[in-house]
């Protein structure tokens, strides 16, 4: 970019010039080498190619002929306030495991098509995550179950029931132990259930544990404020945030609550043109650290003594008492403590390491800093992760040993998430009885004795209370599509109880929730306002616990612990295991939108690999793609392949856990490795960590599938814009590229030549802003991209071939450190690189440089800023793709539907139901891309027209900007001045709004905001240090 | 088997198009004063019709009409006939007057429960069934649904006395009840004498050439010729014209124009089911419901003013008046047994637009104020419903090119309105504010 210094990379084959991204770079599309490949590789000639083809025109023009007799088929009764082709909203509650979301599911005909934020939640504020986004997908997987199984027979419930409910009592009545195997339950009723059943069967017990778990910061709680939860952590009032190791906005506790407060705390305009510092310690590069402002490296075996390091160079200067432990250096720890020193009272310290020690100091260090009371509140904990790692320790050991007759397990997959997973699979088809609730025949539940299936969330009755005070509650949008049950009316059935588990929680927020709300009337009129709602929130507005006092006594003890178990300095090679944004665990694996959502940092998808840095690459000798063998201490070795990661640090490898499902479903079922055996228990704590690891070179590569360098924009340079917050407070337009073109007159503004003569927008102009600084990265809107527009899921193969349908993409640049100077610099790739996200989708140009070049007119513009596309029109010539400087014009090399090849939902009748009837599936053939979500434009419009108005302001939203956590994606109509879109514009046009390749004149309707990192005027420093640390 | 009805069609259309022309004509041609009479006869009779005032009551005899048809319509005819309830021709005189016709339309059962001898009269002549109630009709809205009653049966016998006089007028033959429909418009009436015109010009051609050549066989050119016989000198004649390049070519062109003409319009036609009316698993009629009862079509369409889907009515929208009404048919006996079944009722769809395009019933009938029979055709005279419209692009566009927009009380237009207003005094065209582009149906 001409006026910063900065030389931005998407990959580091791009910064290489590798000759394959060259090659890559000047051809739009992947090389077709014949016809064979688009037959699908089978071995067809010429002739029968010709011949397939004379006979496939002569068939369908016979069958064009005769139309088929298409049916027309009324409901028989139709209820009174559904109408089809209207779309119903009903508030509901997304839980998978420990995560929770209040969410509003949108039905057709009775059937959930999509899924949007419950912006009534103070909570998620109507955000979404990826994953939230997806899990209408998973509703209609054709891998669940369709009953209830004994073993590998189908059995039906009410043999299933009979069966259990004797041997639990003959268990029972033996004394014999029973346990109820979950992950963490968020719902107090079905809390409530589980009492009874334990009445009922005394000798039960509840074991909870999640696969990722935070259980060491209850345990810290405890020993230093007596209370064992989880604190509800308060980004908005921030102004310094260190994070050790917790990608707080990827997969540490709750993401979707931190990332509205956080991003809150980094967007800037006229009236707030302060933002918080962001400093990020970490051995991978997350999501979370890629948003950072500083960040610094350090190795799993060091994390504890990076803490208590931090927490001396504070309490140095505040005050506490110094814990003697060995000293680390890591980049910018310096820095970070002198500015928390400096927002004491609006700091926050949050890590990511689950060791009760660690988090003791953390808590030591918050307390010095006076956190508590303002950025952390003890009163109100959060419930996403009650997981107890001890506990499911004992159940695993008791289990091997014989002391379990009874385990049930649901939510849980522990044979596949669990370290002592593969022990648990031998011991459990010892036990007298083993159920599983699970939907499919998973890894656990495929050795449990018996299956009763418990339906997807949306056929469920149910509640939720994430927060202390926050209910949210769930109800189902659909009938059961399968013969599943509830698994708390399994629970009280076998109790002996009534199964209508809705009338047991209705009774159950009658006589425990009910008395919390005030002034709400009847308890009918109560319940049936919390369901339309969605949400009661009684907590809210509770006033936040004061200092808590921290009890100082564990801190020595503590801190000898930490000296003891980690190290300053370690030769060998460690591991890191990690949650990525889109899989997380791996409950949902088998969800092809998830899989193929690109990994924010990396942009891989469909794999995991081993991540290593480019100097520890180097120094074994590995490349990218080459197959390795992961070994940790013996166990067995997982076999990856490597992926250069920049950022990440030296002498780690870093693998995602959520992959290599073996039960999953044809989605999920050998895509990458099993990282779970790698982690261990330390003290009965989950570690996902390792130091005594091995990588050695296997023979063979194994291409990843990432899509970084795809579309890549031809080296054009004003792509991006930046600066820091310095140089923004001094002139809003820090970091602005403004190009100019010399014409005889002297130079001038490209936008004053033209060609063209425009588009009048006399009615609606459509048109975008996407705060740069405000995106993370997290993919919540490609998901919900893909969910409204009937996006094709493609494969790893096809990725590899660059052929990826998503119509939005979000570009990860990485950024040299290198000053401007110094040409050999901006060649090496950085080994800490900053990172910038930009969301990029069809610009909708005025000037469109697509719609000149389509030869029969299938793109064309629209009155209101659209730049539109007929499918039926298009000859699929793809002129458009290779003229559009942004490349988001996509080719549909295949038909994905009913495609044996693309064996995912679109090839069976199930996993169609989630289309979105309002806009076409498109065949092959043809170009497709971002719409704007004009069926919605329209619709929104249809209403206003319905209603005599014209549509209000925001009224109208694309899927992405409804999906969006962090309210980075604003969409509106730019005619009317009263939408946020044109307040926020009229002061950034003159600020920080920019178009992207403003110099070519294409006048794009999506403005971005340049992205200002809050760094020190004199980063070259820094840089320095960095590069040599 | 919708190709083979469609060629029949063409075959038909274009027979009988030819046939109307030659009787158009050749009525014309010898009737052309009369047509001239009948004309200013159609006019003279439909005078008095239209003159002859409603009955005077003073009631707001339209206002009435709207809201027969959307309260009564559906068990009350206007004339004599019983649908559900009673016909309603001369309720006034046959009943004991206007004030108990307010008590009976606000709720019949509370006159019934009274012991009013005629209420109950009415009540057990109809089986028992008691009539829907009213409360909310106010006095004038009652006197003008009496009203409209008196006013639509009387001047239905002035419009058919109307017509009759015309017929005497005129005294024409079989064109009298084309020219006394249409009113004769002028533009029409010039389109039919060029076309004629060009006809007869094409006739005269033929004609010539055919005189020409038996001219010449009967009247030798020149003297020596004469000994050749008059059927050899015709053959000679016609193979000379045969033969002549000139005549050749203009007929091979011609073959060849008409041949690529037919399949060009062949090809057009494919995918285009225009008259499609396939047998439905009930035989319903919507002459009989819509026509002949005036039920209105949003009674059973009930998404027509809410979404894109106009509806096909659920059964128990039958139920509510098949119920109680013609329980025995064996069409209704269908329904019955499809709800006993709980299996429902699989309509054969007539209107198929291919899913590429998007169109949206409450757009075009509740913001745009599109009957239903300006794509639908005369759905109220169908007795099998049948696909009237192309409903190809170029009749959405075309019909998108000349509708104004219905910009009356709705605020949305507004401002298009203000600002085509700025640039044009043509009325403002759905084509003007973007109707013909791509993603308003494509997407």
């Amino acid at each position: 970019m001409e006026n910063t210094s900065k030389r931005y990379w998407k990959g580091v084959e791009e910064l290489r010039n590798d000759t394959q991204f060259v090659k890559n770079a000047t051809s739009e599309f992947s090389n077709v080498n014949s016809a064979d490949d688009l037959l699908g590789g089978s071995n067809t000639q010429r002739r029968d190619f010709l011949k397939t083809m004379g006979f496939s025109i002569a068939a369908v023009s016979l069958a064009a002929c005769e139309a088929p007799v298409r049916k027309a088929i009324p409901y028989l009764n139709k209820p009174e306030f559904t109408f089809p082709s209207i779309s119903d909203y009903y508030a509901s509650t997304f839980i998978e495991g420990g995560d929770c979301a209040s969410v509003l599911v949108e039905t057709r005909e009775g059937r959930p098509i999509k899924i949007e934020g419950n912006p009534s939640s103070s909570i998620t504020r109507g955000g979404t995550t990826a994953r939230v986004q997806a899990s209408v997908l998973s509703l209609y997987d054709i891998d669940k179950l369709k009953g209830p199984k004994r073993g590998e027979a189908d059995i039906d419930w009410s043999t299933a029931d009979r069966e259990v409910v004797n041997q639990l009592n003959t268990i029972a009545a033996r004394n014999g132990a029973i346990r109820i195997v979950t992950s963490t339950i968020l719902s107090p009723s079905t809390k409530a259930v589980i009492a009874d059943f334990i009445a009922k069967f005394p000798t039960t017990q509840h074991v909870m544990y999640d696969a990722n778990s935070v259980f060491g910061i209850v345990q810290a709680n405890q020993a230093s404020f007596g209370k064992a939860v989880v604190p509800s952590y308060d980004f908005s009032k921030a102004k310094t945030i260190v994070s050790i190791g917790a990608d707080f906005l990827g997969g540490w506790i709750a993401p979707l609550e931190y990332a509205r407060p956080y991003a809150q705390t980094r967007k800037l305009d006229n009236g707030k043109k302060d933002m918080s510092r962001h400093y990020q310690f970490e051995t991978i590069l997350s999501m979370t650290g890629s948003n950072a402002d500083y960040r610094g490296t350090y190795k799993p075996s060091q994390e504890g003594l990076v803490v208590t390091a931090l927490y001396n160079k504070v309490a140095a200067k505040l005050g506490g008492t110094a814990i003697s432990a060995p000293a680390v250096t890591v980049t910018n720890l310096d820095k970070a403590a002198n500015d928390l020193i400096t927002a004491r009272g609006a700091a926050l310290v949050v890590s990511g390491s689950n060791d009760p020690n660690v988090q003791i100091v953390v808590n030591a260090l918050n307390s010095l800093l006076g956190s508590y009371g303002t950025t952390i509140d003890l009163n109100t904990p959060v419930n996403y992760r009650q997981g107890n790692d001890q506990q499911m320790n004992a159940f695993i050991e008791a289990a091997k040993g014989g002391q379990v007759q009874a385990a049930l397990f649901f939510g849980a997959n522990p044979v596949y998430d669990h370290p002592r997973g593969a022990e648990l699979a031998q011991a459990l088809p010892k036990l007298a009885l083993s159920v599983s609730f699970a939907d499919r025949a998973d890894e656990t539940a495929s050795v449990c004795k018996y299956i009763t299936p418990a339906p997807h969330y949306l056929e469920c009755w149910g509640d939720a209370e994430p927060k202390a005070g926050y209910y949210s509650l769930m109800q189902p949008a659909i009938t059961n599509i399968f013969k599943t049950r509830q698994f708390q009316s399994s629970l009280l059935t076998w109790a002996g109880r009534s199964g209508d588990f809705q009338a047991y929680l209705k009774g159950f927020w009658r006589s425990t929730i009910y008395s919390k709300a005030s002034g709400a009337g009847s308890f009918e009129s109560f319940w049936i306002k919390s369901l339309n709602d969605g949400v009661f929130e009684p907590g809210k507005g509770a006033a936040v616990a004061g200092g808590a006092s921290f009890n100082g006594a564990g801190l020595t003890q503590a801190g000898a612990a930490i000296a003891q178990r980690y190290k300053a300095a370690n030769d060998g090679m460690e591991l890191a295991l990690y949650e990525t944004v889109g899989l997380g665990t791996g409950s949902m694996a088998n969800n092809p939108w998830l899989q193929e959502l690109p990994d924010p940092v990396s942009k891989a998808c469909w794999d995991n690999y081993a991540a290593l840095s480019q100097r520890t690459a180097t120094e074994l000798g590995l490349e990218q793609g080459d197959l390795v063998n992961v070994t940790v201490d013996g166990k067995p070795a997982i076999e990856l392949p490597v992926l250069i990661q920049p950022g990440q640090a030296d002498k780690t490898v870093a693998v995602a856990i959520g992959y290599g499902r073996e039960k999953a479903g044809r989605s999920a079922n050998s895509v990458g490795k099993n990282a779970y055996p790698l982690a261990s228990l330390s003290n009965g704590y989950l570690v996902l960590s390792a130091t005594n690891v091995k990588v050695e070179r296997t023979s063979g590569k194994r291409e990843i599938a990432q899509t970084q360098t795809h579309d890549t924009v031809m080296g054009r340079r004003a792509v991006l814009q930046e600066s820091t917050l310095a140089a923004y407070k001094k002139s809003p337009k820090a970091g602005r590229y403004e190009p100019k073109v010399q014409t005889s007159e002297g130079p001038t503004d490209p936008t004053n030549i033209t060609l063209w003569h425009g588009y009048g927008k006399p009615n609606h102009s459509w048109g975008m802003v996407i705060d740069l600084n405000s995106c993370i990265g997290c993919g919540a809107c490609v998901i919900g991209c893909n969910s409204e527009n009937n996006i094709q899921v493609v494969g790893r193969e096809e990725v590899i071939m660059r052929r990826e349908m998503h119509w939005m993409r979000i570009d990860r640049y990485y950024s040299s450190d290198a000053e401007s100077e110094d040409l050999k610099g901006l060649e090496v790739a950085s080994a800490n690189p900053e990172v910038t996200y930009q969301p990029m989708l069809c610009q909708h140009c005025s000037n469109a440089p697509c719609e000149t070049v389509c030869p029969v007119l299938a793109t064309t513009h629209s009155t209101e800023g659209l730049n539109q596309m007929a499918y039926n029109r298009c000859v699929g010539t793809r002129y458009c793709a290779n003229n559009c400087p942004y490349k988001v014009r996509r080719f549909n090399w295949f038909k994905y539907f009913d495609n044996d090849n693309f064996d995912y939902h679109f090839n069976n009748d199930l996993g169609k139901m989630v289309i979105n009837p309002d806009v076409t599936v498109r065949s092959r053939g043809v170009i497709e891309k971002c719409t704007f979500c004009v069926q919605r434009i329209q619709e929104g419009k249809l209403t206003a027209k319905k209603e005599r108005r014209r549509p209000m302001p925001d009224e109208i939203q694309t899927a992405c900007a409804q999906a969006c956590p962090t309210n980075a994606i604003v969409f509106g109509d730019m005619n009317n001045p009263e939408s946020t879109i044109s307040k926020v514009l009229a002061t950034e046009l003159e600020e920080r709004a920019f178009h992207v390749l403003e110099e070519i004149n294409v006048r794009p309707q999506i403005a971005y905001l340049t992205k200002i990192r809050n760094k020190d005027e004199e980063p070259k420093q820094e840089t320095r240090q960095e590069s040599h640390a | 088997m919708y190709q083979q009805s469609i060629n029949k069609q063409f075959g038909m259309s274009r027979l009988s198009k030819f046939c109307g022309a030659l009787a158009l004509s050749l009525t014309l041609l010898v009737n052309g004063n009369q047509v001239k009479a009948q004309d200013s006869g159609a006019a003279a009779g439909g005078g008095p019709a239209a003159a002859t005032p409603a009955p005077a009551s003073g009631g707001d005899v339209e206002k009435g009409k709207t809201l027969f048809t959307n309260n009564c319509a559906q068990c009350h005819a206007v004339t004599e006939e019983v649908v559900v309830g009673p016909g309603l021709k001369g309720v006034r005189q046959r009943t004991p007057g206007d004030d108990w016709l307010k008590k009976w339309i606000r709720n019949s059962q509370s006159v019934v429960a009274s012991g009013d001898a005629y209420g109950v009269q009415v009540y057990n002549k109809f089986n028992k069934i008691a009539m829907s109630s009213f409360p909310n009709l106010t006095d004038d809205d009652i006197k003008g649904i009496l009203d409209y009653i008196d006013s639509a049966s009387a001047p239905a016998t002035a419009t058919v006395g109307g017509a009759g006089q015309a017929q005497e007028l005129g005294g024409g033959g079989a064109s009298a009840e084309k020219g006394g429909a249409s009113g004769s418009p002028s533009n029409l009436f010039t389109v039919v004498l060029v076309a004629l015109l060009i006809v007869m010009l094409l006739v005269l051609g033929v004609l010539l050439a055919i005189v020409n050549i038996l001219s010449k066989a009967v009247q030798p050119a020149g003297e020596g010729a004469s000994t050749t016989p008059f059927i050899q000198r015709l053959r000679e004649g016609i193979t000379s014209t045969i033969n002549n390049s000139t005549v050749r070519s203009i007929v091979i062109w011609l073959f060849l124009f008409v041949v690529l003409k037919e399949s060009l319009d062949g090809m057009y036609g494919i995918g285009i089911q225009q008259g499609y009316a396939p047998k439905q698993p009930i035989a319903y009629s919507h002459k009989l419901h819509a026509g002949q009862y005036k039920i209105d079509c949003n009674y059973c369409h009930t998404g027509v003013n809410r979404g894109k889907s106009a509806t096909i009515p659920s059964a128990n929208i039958c139920m509510n008046c098949h119920g109680v009404i013609k329980k025995e048919s064996p069409e209704i006996q269908k329904i019955y047994a499809a709800i006993e079944q709980n299996r429902p009722i699989e309509w054969v769809r007539v209107h198929n637009l291919p899913d590429l395009a998007y169109f949206n019933h409450a757009q075009h009938v509740n913001v745009g104020n599109v009957q239903c029979q300006t794509c639908h055709g005369e759905i109220e005279k169908m007795e099998v419903v049948e696909q009237r419209s192309s409903l190809t692009m170029g009749w959405c566009i075309d019909c998108h090119k000349k509708t104004e927009v219905n910009t009356k009380d709705n605020a949305y237009y507004d401002k298009l309105v203000a600002l085509h207003r700025k640039e044009s005094k043509e009325p403002l065209k759905v084509a003007n504010i973007g109707g013909l582009e791509c993603s308003k149906c494509h997407y």
